[in-house]
């Protein structure tokens, strides 16, 4: 990190259609929140990636836009420096999938990807809508995932991931596991404002960028939290 | 219409008892449930109800039941005007609302957004009227650029004359292939959804960039092809409308808003189409003063609410710019089946327009709305219910925006006389 903490919200233009500009403002709120003086940059699909950014997100989207997100990407190529160069990342659902080697187009065709994830994606028989819950991979020491899945995608995890999370409820990758983690980059099923739902999962990319945070108030992130888990879960919460 | 069949006319009549019952035992208006009646006795009666009729039908996002209003009460200056003014959108409630007004020589249906190829197919309609299109429960709606493709399926090929809002590059995509369009400068308060090109997925240019120089903010036309935004015949500008021959027409409507103007230039339009000139369309106009509760004040112990509806990003928008700045305000949000089971759309509404208000957050998922007023650094008073929210305020004016079933159950609260 330089003077500013830099999140890169890539193509809002193309891939920002579940809301996903939250996980911008919630990094954003919780790195102010630790005094970290923190820019957001909007990437538009005509712009230029920059490759110094600290933290990248990418959303999700439709067929189309994610095609043309993934195209315009790989010729780009900032963001692929950028991350061999170390920078943290969260890709969302159409974003998550174009992290991986391949994806299924609007015909089910298949649409090379940018091979940032060691994961290929295809389409799925019925589209999986609705809340989801998961217990996170004990090694990245965070509470139950929650949030909401919209996606006919089915994603397989190959050698070089960890899955994110097992599903409790909801479909997440297909296979009872929800998300991947390799690296400092986190892919996701969970809509847009994934990280309001998850807290602990904002501070964990914060904390790849920035190093150790002291706690924040998390009063209202709690209280969502609780009602959405009990709301799914019920005794199970 | 009296030269129904047979088998139609017992379709269509037992139709309208199902809806008197369903009036009757407090069910419902009886739109759909009538409807659904009519359809299964005979699958072809939507057809039959609307051959001889001149019939317009009018889609979008946002505005549908407000600019069929519009259009309805224009048209009963023809005469007598058959219209699906309960929102009921889909197939059932037309056949409801034209089976309800059988002799009427004119209609106007509010059709679903994904319901318009069906019913285009099926009722030859010769007008139809599209505003705007964006993001809206995602979880259950179709994505908006495979809708605006099946719009132009749909009307490749017909006869059907197009009333669009060309400063909507979806819409105007959309609307493009039919026989005959009359383009609409209503403006576009939401872009977000439209910052690619529909044609080619290239940039779009957009009116105050560099590139567009001085043509106004409402020009548009895609970077690396040729699509780009047509010449209108009718424009909205500010508080008029200018039609093609170049008269100026001043709206005064009772409806608040940009977004209720941008309805009416459509409405204009719409009834030229039937003959009707503005000089005897917009008296009508504006005796309208509320659409189903929307806009509607409502009285409680002392304090004067008004009602606004916003059920997507868009939809918030247009009520923020209606919304009284100097007056406190009331947000209620759920998240039932119609409204969307996902609240992920509340972080692509700027909230920030409300900081030095007062703002109550209530409704069934106020806790996503309460999250996302904090991250967005609003001060907010939760409250677990419309009624507390309404006795934690101070008397007088009040503004209050609801999502789709916060809004009715605000409604129903006063008995739904709104």
């Amino acid at each position: 990190m330089q003077s500013e903490l830099s999140i890169v919200w890539i193509y809002p233009d193309l891939l920002s259609t579940y809301g996903d500009q939250g996980n911008a403002l919630v990094l954003e709120q919780r790195a102010r929140a630790r005094g970290v003086p923190t820019r957001i940059h909007h990437v538009r699909s005509s712009d230029p990636v920059p490759q110094q950014g600290d933290i990248y997100l990418i959303g999700g989207g439709e067929d189309r836009p994610q095609i043309l997100g993934a195209e315009r990407l790989r010729k780009d190529g900032g963001l692929q420096s950028a991350i061999a160069r170390g920078a943290a990342m969260l890709a969302v659902c159409a974003g998550y999938q174009i992290m991986g080697s391949v994806f299924g187009g609007e015909e089910g065709q298949p649409v090379p990807g940018l091979e940032l994830l060691d994961i290929s994606s295809s389409r799925g028989e019925r589209r999986a809508v609705g809340e989801l819950a998961a217990e996170v991979d004990p090694a990245l020491r965070l509470p139950t995932l929650t949030g909401f899945e919209n996606h006919m995608g089915v994603t397989r995890l190959g050698p070089g991931v960890r899955p994110l999370s097992r599903t409790i409820v909801g479909t997440g990758n297909g296979d009872g596991t929800e998300g991947c983690v390799a690296g400092k980059i986190i892919g996701t099923y969970l809509h847009g404002p994934a990280l309001a739902r998850n807290p602990a999962l904002a501070d964990l990319l914060l904390s790849w960028a920035i190093g150790p945070l002291p706690p924040v108030n998390d009063e209202w992130y709690q209280r969502l939290r609780d009602e959405r888990l009990s709301a799914v879960l019920g005794d199970q919460a | 219409m009296s030269q129904l069949p047979l088998r139609a006319q017992l379709a269509s009549a037992l139709g309208r008892t199902a809806a008197t019952l369903s009036r009757a035992t407090g069910r419902g208006d009886g739109s759909v449930i009538g409807g659904r009646v009519g359809l299964m006795l005979e699958p072809d009666l939507l057809r039959k109800l609307a051959t001889d009729r001149k019939l317009a039908l009018v889609s979008a996002t946002n505005g549908k039941t407000t600019t069929t209003r519009l259009i309805a009460s224009a048209l009963m200056e023809l005469g007598e005007v058959a219209t699906n003014a309960f929102g009921a959108n889909m197939p059932a409630g037309h056949v409801s609302a034209l089976s309800g007004a059988k002799h009427a020589p004119f209609a106007v249906l509010e059709v679903d957004e994904k319901y318009l190829p069906e019913v285009l197919d099926t009722t030859n309609a010769g007008i139809v009227s599209l505003m705007n299109l964006s993001r809206d429960q995602m979880d259950r709606a179709a994505e908006i650029w495979l809708l605006a493709q099946k719009w132009r399926r749909a009307l490749a090929g017909k006869p059907a004359h197009v009333i669009a809002n060309c400063d909507d590059p979806l819409v105007t995509w959309g609307a493009s292939t039919a026989a005959r369009v009359t383009w609409v400068s209503g403006g576009q308060r939401w872009r977000e959804d439209s910052w690619c090109c529909p044609e080619c997925g290239g940039p779009l240019d957009r009116g105050g960039s560099r590139e567009m120089g001085q043509q106004g903010s409402v020009h548009w036309a895609c970077r690396e092809c040729t699509f780009h935004r047509p010449e209108p015949d009718w424009v909205l500008d500010g508080e008029d409308v200018i039609d093609p021959h170049g008269r100026r027409w001043r709206l005064d409507l009772q409806l608040p808003g940009e977004a209720n103007r941008s309805n009416a230039a459509i409405a204009l339009a719409t009834v030229d189409a039937f003959g009707l000139d503005p000089a005897r369309a917009l008296p009508r106009l504006r005796t309208v003063t509320s659409v189903a509760g929307r806009y509607t004040t409502v009285e409680r112990d002392g304090r004067a609410l008004r009602l606004l509806l916003a059920k997507n990003p868009a939809g918030w928008l247009e009520a923020f710019e209606v919304s009284d700045p100097r007056l406190p305000i009331i947000l209620s949000v759920n998240a039932q089946g119609p409204d969307g089971r996902d609240t992920s759309w509340l972080w692509d509404v700027d909230y920030r327009i409300l900081r030095g208000r007062p703002v109550y957050v209530t409704g069934e998922r106020r806790l996503d709305l309460a999250l996302r007023l904090d991250v967005a650094g609003i001060p907010f008073q939760l409250c677990d219910s419309f009624d507390q929210a309404v006795a934690a305020l101070p008397l007088g004016r009040i503004d209050v925006i609801a999502n789709y079933t916060a809004f009715q159950q605000i409604r129903t609260e006063f008995g739904r006389a709104v």
